[in-house]
């Protein structure tokens, strides 16, 4: 456990060292701050259906920074080690290749979260401008960012085993963005069979982040999708795990 | 043709601290060592020698457990380093080549972070990081971040590093590569002062080095141990415990036939003129048997001519290497196709 708290702590402190984290940081907090200004605008001009809470979480602006957020967060864990060589030490010393997997899954994770932090801002000043709740009730804030932390392990554990699988920043970012998209839009599949309905749909919908966000930031929690993204990052970490070992027997 | 001790059996492989049994390890096609078997006692330096490409970093990669072998059995401090990799690695402290560090920590936070890897317990961390800062000499540069630093000083983070925890066994591969003499000079007086506590396994291409600092040698070359001992009996295996050449300037009256008259003398096989400057010849006299320095001193005394130098060059491990690696790759019946590999 000592060992995995001082890769953990090495993973979060050497992202914060480097200028990616704040870079990202800079540009999601633009991004939702000016989706904040612009559903707030909107409720200005006149009574919507849906509450602030819902729309910050669900305009194309969102979604598209949320898309970008995993191979930039991601792409240099497994990919820089190899790189730089310095797997050479890490691996020399007595460390369990799970620790190490776990260690860079669990830092990345943090990170995403402090990353989704300052958003909560917007709804207390929200809150301390109008005193009004910008949710429909206290519930729909935990599901909305309980909904993001758990999309987040899907699609970190993701860009972990992209990452895993080359010594190319680049390469691993592309291929993290790939399957993030490729998951994302067959979600969107469900609009389109929305009318046939039956089977096509109740599998579109496990994938569709769009259908998952718009039920927990009214506060809905649905049991599937929770299973699906859970075990999804079990299932991601694992083949990490296989990957990084397989450096072994690569050259 | 494997020479030195003989064999260990599997019995006494915990007594050693390194023990290699039959190790092969080939990249696709192309072997990089083959049956190798060697073992290593505690307290000894033992120098890892052999031209580029031998295998000396693939043996050393998989003493530290980062390789798997194709086959064979090695033992470190009586672990396994296959079956008991965590309690063998934590034996060892390993310097790889070109030191892979983190660009973005300082050294201190760095060299902290690798005792708690290596399990030291947190409250002892500080103090072996300031032991390990202390005996590199990185004490001034502690706080600077890695990626500012010299060649010399990651090198030192690297070695500082490798004995933080204070390992039974150090593992340096190339330790003194890309330094510059000084800094060399340091490393190797580092390296012997480390000896006291540690087994040491290094690796160089730098003769002089190894010489200088190890009491065991391993000579590698394509992959296989071609000859083991002390620099001392390396040199006296060989053979060629007078290299040859034997140095000898005089000043001559013109028109005579110096080649001549010492080519005759018993025991000289042949005289070279290497030219002359200002009255002075020298000429390179191999011996045929013995030492023929004494005779040539008495013909020189005779004839009455200047002498100003006589020497006899003692052969240096250079030139046991040389003869070693030549006949070895040489004789290798596949030697070709292993060119061609």
């Amino acid at each position: 456990m000592r060992v995995f708290w001082a890769l953990w702590k090495r993973e979060v402190a050497s992202a914060f060292q480097t200028p990616m984290a704040w870079i990202v940081l800079f540009f999601l907090l633009l991004v939702t701050g000016f989706i904040f200004y612009s559903g707030v605008t909107v409720l200005n001009h006149g009574p919507t259906e849906v509450t602030v809470v819902e729309s910050f979480f669900n305009t194309i602006f969102f979604w598209f920074a949320f898309l970008l957020l995993f191979p930039l967060l991601t792409m240099r864990l497994f990919a820089e080690e190899y790189r730089s060589g310095t797997v050479e030490p890490l691996m020399t010393a007595p460390v369990w290749d799970v620790q190490v997997v776990l260690a860079k899954f669990f830092g990345v994770l943090f990170l995403y979260t402090v990353l989704w932090l300052p958003t909560g801002l917007y709804f207390l000043i929200f809150w301390w401008q109008t005193r009004l709740q910008a949710a429909g009730a206290v519930g729909a804030y935990f599901g909305a960012y309980f909904l993001l932390l758990l999309m987040g392990s899907f699609y970190l554990a993701l860009g972990c085993l992209c990452s895993s699988l080359t010594r190319h920043q680049i390469t691993a970012a592309m291929m993290t963005f790939c399957l993030v998209a490729l998951f994302f839009f067959t979600g969107l599949l469900s609009f389109l069979t929305g009318q046939i309905g039956g089977l096509m749909r109740g599998v579109t919908i496990t994938f569709s982040p769009i259908d998952q966000m718009t039920e927990f930031s009214r506060g809905l929690f649905d049991t599937r999708p929770i299973i699906w993204y859970l075990v999804m990052t079990g299932l991601c970490l694992f083949l990490t795990l296989q990957s990084f070992q397989s450096r072994r027997w690569r050259r | 043709m494997h020479t030195g001790r003989p064999l260990a059996t599997f019995e006494d492989s915990r007594d050693f601290m390194i023990f290699v049994k039959g190790l092969t390890k080939s990249y696709g096609t192309a072997a990089a060592i083959r049956n190798l078997s060697f073992s290593v006692e505690r307290g000894e330096i033992v120098g890892f020698l052999g031209p580029n490409g031998a295998g000396k970093s693939t043996t050393m990669r998989i003493l530290c457990g980062y390789l798997p072998a194709d086959s064979g059995e090695v033992t470190i401090a009586g672990f396994d380093i296959f079956s008991q990799s965590i309690r063998a690695r934590s034996r060892i402290g390993y310097l790889p080549e070109n030191v892979p560090l983190y660009p973005e920590m300082r050294v201190v936070e760095y060299l902290g972070y690798r005792a708690s890897l290596k399990g030291v317990p947190s409250r002892r961390v500080p103090e072996k990081v300031d032991d390990a800062l202390e005996l590199c000499g990185l004490v001034h540069v502690q706080r600077q971040i890695i990626g500012t630093l010299s060649k010399g000083y990651r090198q030192r983070v690297g070695l500082a590093d490798a004995l933080v925890n204070e390992p039974d066994i150090l593992i340096l591969d190339e330790p003194t590569i890309g330094l510059d003499p000084n800094q060399i000079r340091e490393v190797r007086s580092l390296i012997k002062r480390l000896a006291a506590r540690h087994t040491i396994l290094l690796s160089s291409h730098i003769l002089s080095e190894v010489e200088m600092t190890c009491s065991r040698l391993l000579i590698l070359n394509r992959g296989r141990i071609v000859a083991t001992g002390t620099p001392a009996e390396l040199r006296e295996r060989s053979g060629i415990s007078l290299a040859g050449a034997i140095r000898l300037e005089i000043s001559v009256k013109d028109g005579v036939a110096v080649q001549e008259i010492l080519g005759r003398l018993p025991g000289v096989s042949s005289v070279t003129p290497l030219g002359s400057a200002e009255g002075w010849a020298s000429y390179e006299i191999l011996p045929e048997a013995g030492d023929p320095r004494t005779v040539l001193f008495e013909e020189v005394v005779r004839r009455g001519w200047k002498l100003r130098e006589l020497s006899a060059r003692e052969s240096t491990l250079e030139d046991v290497f040389t003869s070693i690696v030549g006949s070895s790759s040489g004789s290798s019946p596949d030697s070709r196709k292993e060119n061609l590999s």
